[in-house]
């Protein structure tokens, strides 16, 4: 049976009580989206110091809310539960708030009592998952970017599964150049799910073998516990050829986003699908109004003077303000951030608050994810090649001040500095 | 008089500007080179000038027609057919500067400052020896050749090369005014005049010196060419500051041609040099940059330490530093970064040149 630690689980519940479910005539449908915790947003600093990395915005909203967004057209989707080891802070609950009104659905947070891994998380959380017996649930990681093909995910289902069979979410690699010597395959997972409640027996089975290993082993470091489980590693390939495991391909976008510079690449793939979903969000160009090149969001209260130049792929946040002959493309510019006269801004997150002086230059080199490697990873070690920072993404941390006509060249500058010349390839404490 | 300006070669120092034009008629402070000194020899009495070139240009023969014309002088063109070094020349212009018995002027074509021809020539007389040479004063005198000569008389004892002890802190300024006597020192053959020449007429105490007053500076490289700029634009300052361009959006010494049209909020300065028919679009911040005729920089750039080559284009949202230096007629497309880059004529450039680089 399901064993609680006293300390454990709180569930937090941001303003909307519980829906109690009456009818099983009617299919019912819930979402998981598993958010992480701050140990897991360490590739997204400086950004994570400010924000949950979940929270932060990508195509002028919460990254969270494009999934939640997702989940909430889903028809018959009746709850979506997020789960992380997040502590309940002020933005998640306000952020929770917003989307149940926005969304008109129940959504609440889970809290894991320590990062229990992609499997272990909605383990522990089962009993939640399964009230009111869904048919059947999704699951998504936060840091990925995806059209979300969600209800093409149940259609295929039916059509191939059957109703207790998983599907996984996957998508070719674009541009395959170089295949792997002994091809295995060339689609991979998403981390994107559809399960039904016996997904829980499968990692039932891994976490009992996990106790009675551990029975046998001296105990080691917290992490090597038998609740963290993997989705990925310890279930999928346990299951392999069982025929009850399905890969839907989808020929959507999708992309990670596990660094700052990521966030960029994400910005772009959402604001190309605005014009399906959202043309409202899209800016455009208009008598009075900046000249904008390709898709860029504003938000309705960022001050923009009618001859700066902003696209494509930006987004301007709430309270920014841009000067004359401005020019802003391909960047993140966060709320209360302000672009002095003819400063040039281009690959680059400008933080919360932060100024760019006069004919300052903020300049990145684009970190697009490499198409022929889907798994890469920006991390630490390739943070620095010979000595020198790899090329990437500027960001500027919140309220960073940048003086009139200098440059900050692939730069990190961590918050609330005062600069007071060029940086160029450094991270600047 | 007569005047003999050594230009020599290719002027491969002031690459990639000298790929198009001949060095002396690149515009220093919008005027060629060579007219800041062959106006200044003709205000002390200069009336025949020998330019000393290694390499013959069509250009520079027809511009120096019109200069004959314009000042009322005669221009000839001592063409060495091998190099000669720095006194070579000299013995190869025999027969044009030995025709009278007047004493005749010497100088380097890269040398910029308030040419002190007339005080030269009357200092010249009072000593009445064969030769004087002009020197000036430098911070570091030990990366130079060092005149030491009697600060009373201005006799030159010797010359010492990069001296380790202080003897002295002046260094041979590359102008010099000599009586035809001294042509019988020179052979027709490679010879260099600062170290064959002079020391013996110093040793034969017919070398005197006399200290330059103001800037000095020789402009035969990019780098040096802008310092030049600085200094050539304070001392209008000093002088004529009348030609100096004042107003809102204009800081400190600049230069602009009547022919150019500025933008709206631009700031300009200090030490920029704005050529005839350039056109800086609106926004567009400009410091210690020459830009040559005919160059246009468009908005909201941000330019500092470069030189526009002729004809150039530079776009929108770019920045240029580090002694940039564009040659004739290059594109640089909008919103790149140019660090330090030297670029060759007729390039369009599409992409940043983040660290100092030559782009064929």
């Amino acid at each position: 049976m399901r064993k609680q630690s006293p300390n454990s689980c709180s569930s937090v519940q941001a303003g909307v009580a519980a829906v109690t479910y009456h009818s099983s005539s009617v299919k019912m449908l819930k979402a998981v989206i598993l958010i992480g915790g701050p140990q897991k947003g360490t590739r997204f600093r400086p950004l994570s110091f400010e924000v949950p990395k979940p929270l932060f915005p990508v195509a002028g909203v919460p990254m969270l809310q494009h999934h939640i967004e997702a989940c909430a057209k889903v028809p018959n989707m009746k709850e979506i539960l997020l789960i992380g080891f997040y502590q309940p802070n002020e933005e998640l609950t306000r952020f929770l708030f917003n989307a149940q009104q926005e969304f008109k659905i129940s959504i609440r947070y889970l809290q894991e009592y320590a990062a229990l891994g992609t499997g272990g998380g909605i383990y522990h959380f089962r009993d939640q998952i399964v009230s009111g017996s869904p048919e059947a649930f999704f699951v998504l990681n936060a840091d990925v970017c995806s059209a979300f093909p969600l209800r093409e995910m149940l259609s295929f289902q039916k059509e191939h599964g059957g109703p207790n069979s998983f599907v996984i979410l996957g998508t070719t690699v674009l541009h395959y150049v170089e295949k792997p010597s002994t091809f295995v395959s060339d689609i991979i997972n998403c981390g994107i799910y559809l399960f039904n409640p016996d997904i829980f027996q499968h990692i039932g089975t891994v976490f009992q073998k996990n106790q009675q290993d551990m029975l046998l082993e001296e105990p080691t470091n917290g992490w090597h516990r038998a609740e963290a489980i993997r989705l990925e590693q310890d279930i999928f390939t346990a299951m392999a050829g069982q025929g009850k495991l399905y890969v839907y391909k989808t020929l959507s976008f999708w992309s990670q986003i596990k660094s700052a510079g990521s966030a960029i690449y994400a910005s772009r793939l959402y604001l190309n699908q605005y014009h399906t979903t959202h043309p409202e969000r899209l800016a455009s160009n208009k008598e009075g109004g900046p000249n904008i090149s390709g898709n860029v969001y504003i938000h309705p209260t960022a001050n923009i003077d009618p001859t700066a130049m902003l696209g494509p792929n930006v987004s301007i946040g709430t309270g920014v303000s841009i000067g004359a002959g401005v020019r802003v493309r391909e960047s993140i510019i966060l709320h209360g951030a302000n672009l002095q006269d003819h400063c040039c801004v281009l690959n680059s997150i400008v933080g919360w608050d932060s100024t760019v002086g006069k004919w300052a230059r903020v300049e990145g080199t684009p970190s697009d994810p490499n198409p022929n490697d889907p798994y890469a990873k920006i991390d630490s070690e390739t943070l620095f090649r010979d000595g020198k920072l790899t090329p990437s993404i500027t960001i500027l941390g919140c309220n960073v001040t940048i003086p009139s006509e200098v440059i900050i060249l692939n730069s990190i500058v961590l918050p609330h500095k005062d600069l007071n010349r060029s940086f160029k390839n450094q991270i600047i404490l | 008089m007569k005047a003999l300006i050594l230009v020599g070669g290719y002027g491969t120092r002031l690459r990639p500007l000298t790929l198009s034009v001949p060095k002396p008629l690149v515009e220093f402070c919008n005027k060629p080179i060579l007219l800041h000194q062959v106006e200044a020899l003709v205000k002390a009495g200069v009336d025949h000038v020998v330019l000393a070139v290694s390499y013959m240009s069509e250009l520079l023969e027809r511009e120096m027609r019109v200069q004959e014309q314009r000042l009322g002088i005669r221009i000839s063109l001592s063409h060495e057919k091998e190099p000669l070094g720095t006194a070579g020349p000299l013995a190869l212009a025999r027969e044009l500067l030995n025709v009278d018995n007047e004493p005749f002027f010497v100088l380097n074509s890269d040398v910029i400052c308030d040419f002190p021809f007339k005080e030269l020539l009357q200092f010249h007389h009072s000593h009445g020896k064969e030769g004087t040479i002009v020197v000036t004063r430098v911070e570091e005198p030990s990366k130079y050749g060092v005149v030491v000569f009697e600060t009373e008389s201005g006799r030159i004892h010797r010359f010492v090369e990069k001296p380790q002890v202080f003897v002295s802190n002046k260094i041979n300024a590359g102008m010099y005014i000599f009586n035809p006597s001294m042509l019988s020192r020179i052979q027709l053959r490679p010879t260099s005049i600062e170290k064959e020449i002079f020391p013996v007429m110093a040793e034969e105490g017919h070398l005197y010196a006399m200290e330059l007053q103001g800037f000095w500076m020789d402009i035969g490289q990019p780098k040096d060419f802008l310092t030049g700029m600085c200094m050539y634009l304070q001392s209008l300052r000093q002088h004529t500051p009348e030609r100096l361009h004042t107003g809102p959006g204009f800081l400190g010494n600049v230069l602009v041609d009547p022919t150019a049209e500025i933008g709206k909020n631009c700031t300009i300065g200090p030490n920029v040099t704005i050529g005839a028919g350039v056109v800086v679009e609106d926004g567009v911040r400009i410091k210690r940059c020459t830009v040559l005729k005919g160059a246009r920089v468009r908005s909201h750039s941000w330019l500092e330490s470069c030189i526009v080559g002729w004809s150039s284009s530079v776009g929108q949202w770019v920045r240029m530093e580090n002694v940039t230096v564009l040659g004739e007629d290059v594109i640089v497309n909008d919103e790149l970064y140019l660090n330090g880059a030297n670029v060759l004529p007729h390039k369009s450039i599409n992409e940043s040149v983040p660290e100092p680089r030559i782009i064929m």
